[in-house]
């Protein structure tokens, strides 16, 4: 039961970041929600397997964070190449 | 054990992958066990063929400090985030963000990292660029810069972190 | 209802209720670097109150690890995912319009 409340809990905190993603008005803004949707992503997850009871689904929480991670910083550097692009042509 | 050793960090290295790969897969058969050992070994390897295997990537030397310091991280951030979930409740939000610059006491590199994360896993306070032995850090309001412009865990660093082990 | 069970529906309520709090704060702070100071809470408060109400919903054994280590990645990345994006936002010219630069 309580982890069913915080699913939803945690899926309206999700909503609320989608908001910003839509909102910007920033393409930092827009990075931030989509960060801050992984962290929620990856608590969903470990909230999953706690609920079906099977620890292994804690791997996959982990693998996320990780690539929560790289898809951030990966993103950041392409925003940092698009002006100079543009400075270029 | 004043000068540098490799295979020290090496083996910590190692035993370190072991037990994550233990807590990972779970299983002791054979087989599982003779893959870990495997990947454990490349994986030394590879690290030790890039040159990362150091007192910088691997600070035994300071470990012990720095789970004294992690405790008293802890402290600091629960009390600053309360400061945020205040003001973010607050109906009008009493907020009045700035920049400032301070001057950190850190020789080191691996000092200045601890530090820059510390302050930026604080809620209420961002380190935004790091210049020589100046932070450009940014402040949600006064209360939570103040901290940070006082230095208070600059000095709770343990100012070892240059020294090889 | 055993204790650890009453104290992890303590933990996971508390981390929930961070959770709204800091996107709450996402929404409502007004630019662009007050609003990372807001992520920043869910991302270590709240995660960390979530993963230990998890921790005592389990049976301690390897699964306890394994929510150990992912809290320890979150610590980790978090702090360095969030300094590149006020770095980056930083160095592409973005000021916050009300703010002085050192006060």
């Amino acid at each position: 039961m309580i982890l069913f409340v915080v699913a939803v809990a945690v899926l309206l905190s999700i909503v609320f970041a989608l908001l910003r993603a839509f909102l910007g008005p920033t393409v930092f803004d827009r990075i931030l929600a989509v960060n801050s949707f992984g962290t929620k992503t990856v608590l969903l997850i470990a909230l999953l397997a706690a609920a079906s009871g099977r620890g292994d689904y804690l791997d996959l929480a982990l693998l996320y964070a990780l690539l929560n991670f790289i898809g951030t910083v990966a993103l950041l550097r392409y925003t940092e190449q698009a002006p100079r692009r543009q400075e270029g042509s | 054990m004043a000068s540098f050793s490799p295979m020290k960090h090496a083996i910590s290295l190692g035993v370190l992958l072991a037990l994550l790969w233990w807590c990972l897969s779970g299983y002791p058969k054979p087989l599982l066990l003779g893959l870990g050992l495997g990947s454990v070994l490349f994986t030394v390897w590879f690290a030790h063929r890039l040159d990362v295997v150091d007192h910088e990537s691997h600070p035994l030397h300071i470990s012990g400090a720095l789970l004294a310091y992690w405790g008293r991280l802890t402290l600091e951030i629960v009390r600053s985030s309360a400061q945020v979930i205040g003001m973010i409740l607050s109906p009008k939000p009493a907020i009045a963000p700035y920049f400032l610059r301070v001057k950190v006491g850190q020789p080191s590199d691996l000092g200045k990292v601890i530090l820059g994360n510390s302050i930026t896993l604080t809620p209420g306070t961002v380190t935004v660029l790091v210049n020589g032995d100046e932070f450009l850090v940014h402040a949600l309001s006064p209360a939570s810069g103040n901290g940070v412009r006082d230095g208070e865990l600059d000095r709770l660093i343990p100012d070892d972190c240059e020294r090889p082990a | 209802m055993s204790l650890a069970h009453l104290f992890s529906t303590v933990l996971l309520g508390t981390g929930a209720a961070m959770l709204i709090i800091g996107s709450v704060g996402i929404n409502r702070f007004p630019h662009f670097y007050s609003r990372l100071h807001a992520a920043g809470v869910v991302d270590t408060v709240a995660a960390g109150l979530f993963l230990a109400g998890l921790a005592l919903y389990f049976d301690p054994g390897l699964v306890t690890v394994k929510l150990l280590l992912v809290f320890v990645f979150l610590l980790f990345t978090s702090p360095t995912a969030c300094h590149a994006l006020a770095r980056a936002a930083y160095s592409s010219g973005l000021r916050e319009p009300a703010a002085g630069d050192d006060r």
